[in-house]
């Protein structure tokens, strides 16, 4: 395995709050006529990261993509890139390549040919073409396959190839569209690592469009999640999926289960929460911010719960449920329990099967205790 | 969870005498396929092979007077049948200057107006094919639309424009600018080909170029192209299937074209067509004329080939 990465882990300028972005996106707004594509987002997104755009179709993902390549302008608001103003810059005079979704290889270019062609525009001298399109095809591992066309490839090669396009001209920024959209799953799987490996080799900024949240949370160093054209959270991986701070983002990262509940005590170091859906109180080990009686929603994961047959001991006579198996998913690695509470609602709740064809396992129609530590849950106000 | 068994459902029968019918005639080779092949094959077999064969033939006998008016290529003489092939008429082909300088000019007024055709009809089949869904089909049906009416009417009413008091210059001489002669000169023959052909070389184009991924371009542009590099290397050579369908569908007519040189061309202008029909109607020599029409077919179809040629071998490369 490659030696474990500098930058991912040990370097994060976005915690650093005198760091200075390398593309600054400022209250950028994009009209279609009527239809508002993307509203007043602001993103700083620095040197070397590896930038997710995540959201659901029509999010706005792909347009704030696109302006930043250039093909659309903003209605208002500015982008810069490196500290350069480049809002009302041409695609062609920008710092910055672009890897399309259906790759957009030219069908009567050969590979070596498709890969030149950003540089042969920059007027580079033949034989410095030649050397920059074999040490990309070196990258990408199609040495052999530079004098076919792209129909004569596979879905992964041609995506390979499309990046070695992209990288050619040795861009301050990558823009990627869905890159791995049209692969297989296999295969994705495979590529994710290697994209992650060349990002961080070359320590190239990416930027990548996804809808898959699996794919965000492999690639990314920090993920924007959005949402009918607004960033609903920015954040590491982990933020995003362990804090969320809305509602929408609890339930598009992952699975939720997601309740509503009355604030009965409001202290600086817990938070009680009464929850007639539940049908127990939830005691949340730190201070939140909100007011006695104000009804709020509680987020948490199916994999942060437990089930069992006895009753648990629980903390300040909270955080224990009773309820019913309804269904079970085996999915091998773990298994998956919906429970129905006795209030009608029903959450599902994840367990390790750690234990190889376990004959006791909790089977259907049980009665089962569901409980949780007082800081699995997140309390969302919105 | 319990999977119940459910029965299984058999496929569903075709008609019963339906089957043995297909059956028997399958057994003598008849089958779906073959009658839908046989259908365009039976229908160019009667109404072009044929006739072909009838012209080819007339061109290898003489003029005579009578009905006929040429001379028979079989006779029955003394109980012998006796089979006559008159080479004359190929002969005289190459021998009067006539008829080389007719071809040579019919196809350099027909490659002319080609390349006229294109030039005009190229950005309008770009633009129509880059226009929004909603006036897509209003302009192409604007292109379709001369066809409305009738190809001879169009051409005569050319001439209302092109005349000496014409439209034309009657608008000029609001200007004090002096008539323009452009009737019977060969610019109102390309102007005649270009306006009658420019619609069949606008949806070959269109049709080609609708079909390009406008992503594309935006690759191209975001490699750092210029919109003009985009073009000549992106545009251009992904459209080349449509620029030599429409030239083909433009430049084959072209040649033969009889009318337009007729209304609009001068004494000056020799187009093949025009000598086609001064043979059969004016001379009543039908054999030179289907010698002359079977030299045409030689001429054009041999480029077209040719041409096929090249570009299959450019797709299988």
């Amino acid at each position: 395995m490659a030696k474990k990465p500098q930058l991912a882990v040990d370097t994060r300028p976005w915690r650093d709050p005198k760091a200075k972005p390398f593309v600054r996106i400022r209250n950028v707004t994009k009209k279609f006529g009527d239809v508002t594509a993307v509203n007043d987002v602001s993103l700083d997104i620095y040197k070397s990261e590896l930038f997710c755009l995540l959201g659901g179709s029509g999010s706005g993902k792909s347009t704030l993509l696109r302006m930043l390549a250039g093909f659309e302008q903003p209605t208002s608001g500015t982008i810069e890139i490196d500290g350069q103003d480049m809002t009302h810059v041409e695609p062609y005079n920008r710092p910055v390549n672009m890897m399309f979704q259906s790759y957009a290889l030219f069908p009567h270019m050969n590979v070596e040919q498709n890969i030149a062609y950003g540089l042969k525009r920059d007027h580079m001298p033949k034989a410095e073409i030649a050397a920059r399109v074999a040490e990309l095809l070196a990258l990408v591992k199609l040495q052999d396959y530079g004098k076919r066309k792209p129909h004569q490839l596979s879905g992964g090669q041609r995506q390979r190839v499309a990046l070695a396009r992209a990288l050619a001209k040795r861009p301050k920024l990558l823009l990627l569209d869905e890159p791995l959209g049209a692969l297989d799953k296999k295969l994705r799987e495979e590529t994710q690592f290697e994209l992650v490996k060349i990002q961080e080799s070359l320590g190239v900024t990416f930027i990548v469009v996804t809808h898959d949240q699996e794919e965000a949370m492999t690639l990314a160093t920090r993920i924007g999640v959005m949402n009918q054209g607004e960033i609903a959270m920015i954040g590491e991986p982990t933020d995003i999926y362990e804090f969320p701070n809305s509602k929408f983002v609890a339930n598009f990262i992952g699975s939720a289960n997601m309740v509503e509940g009355v604030v009965t005590e409001d202290e600086p170091d817990h938070v009680r929460i009464r929850s007639a859906e539940l049908g127990c109180d939830i005691y949340v080990g730190h201070g939140v911010d909100c007011a006695p009686d104000q009804i709020l929603w509680w987020a948490i994961r199916p994999e942060k719960m437990h089930v069992s047959r006895d009753k648990p001991e629980g903390q300040f006579g909270a955080n224990v449920t009773k309820g019913m198996v309804e269904d079970i998913a085996y999915l091998g690695d773990m298994s998956l329990y919906q429970v129905a509470l006795d209030s009608g609602k029903r959450v599902r709740v994840s367990q390790t099967n750690s234990i190889r064809g376990n004959p006791d396992a909790i089977t259907w129609d049980e009665v089962v205790y569901v409980s949780w530590a007082d800081n699995a849950g997140s309390v969302l106000t919105v | 969870m319990t999977t119940a068994h459910e029965p299984t459902i058999p496929p569903p029968r075709r008609l019963r005498p339906w089957n043995a019918v297909e059956r028997r005639l399958a057994r003598v080779g008849i089958t779906g396929r073959m009658l839908v092949l046989v259908a365009p094959v039976l229908w160019l077999l009667v109404f072009f092979l044929v006739p072909l064969l009838v012209v080819f033939g007339i061109s290898l006998a003489t003029k005579q007077f009578g009905r006929p008016p040429y001379s028979a290529l079989l006779s029955t003489e003394e109980g012998t049948v006796q089979l006559t092939l008159h080479l004359s008429n190929y002969i005289r082909l190459f021998t009067d200057n006539l008829y080389v300088a007719a071809y040579l000019s019919s196809i350099r007024i027909a490659a002319i107006a080609t390349i006229i055709t294109l030039i005009i009809g190229y950005p309008m089949a770009y633009a129509i094919a880059r226009s929004s869904d909603r006036w897509r089909n209003i302009l192409l049906m604007l292109v379709i639309l001369p066809f409305f009416t009738s190809f001879l009417l169009r051409v005569y009413a050319l001439t209302g424009f092109m005349r000496g008091n014409g439209v034309i210059n009657q608008f000029l001489a609001l200007f004090g600018i002096e008539p323009l002669v452009m009737m019977q000169t060969d610019f109102a023959v390309y102007v005649g080909i270009v306006y009658t052909y420019l619609p069949f070389m606008i949806l070959p184009l269109y049709t080609t170029l609708v079909k390009l991924d406008v992503s594309l371009f935006e690759a191209s542009a975001d490699l750092g192209a210029r919109p003009a590099r985009t073009f000549l290397s992106v545009t251009l050579p992904l459209s080349m299937p449509g620029i030599i369908a429409g030239s083909m569908l433009v430049f084959i007519p072209a040649i033969g074209e009889f009318v337009i040189p007729s209304l609009l061309g001068g004494p000056g202008t020799l187009m093949i067509g025009r000598v086609l029909w001064d043979e059969f109607f004016t001379n009543t020599n039908w054999p030179r004329a289907a010698a002359v029409a079977m030299a045409m077919l030689v001429v054009v179809v041999v480029p077209i080939m040719l041409l096929q040629r090249a570009q299959s071998a450019v797709v299988e490369k």
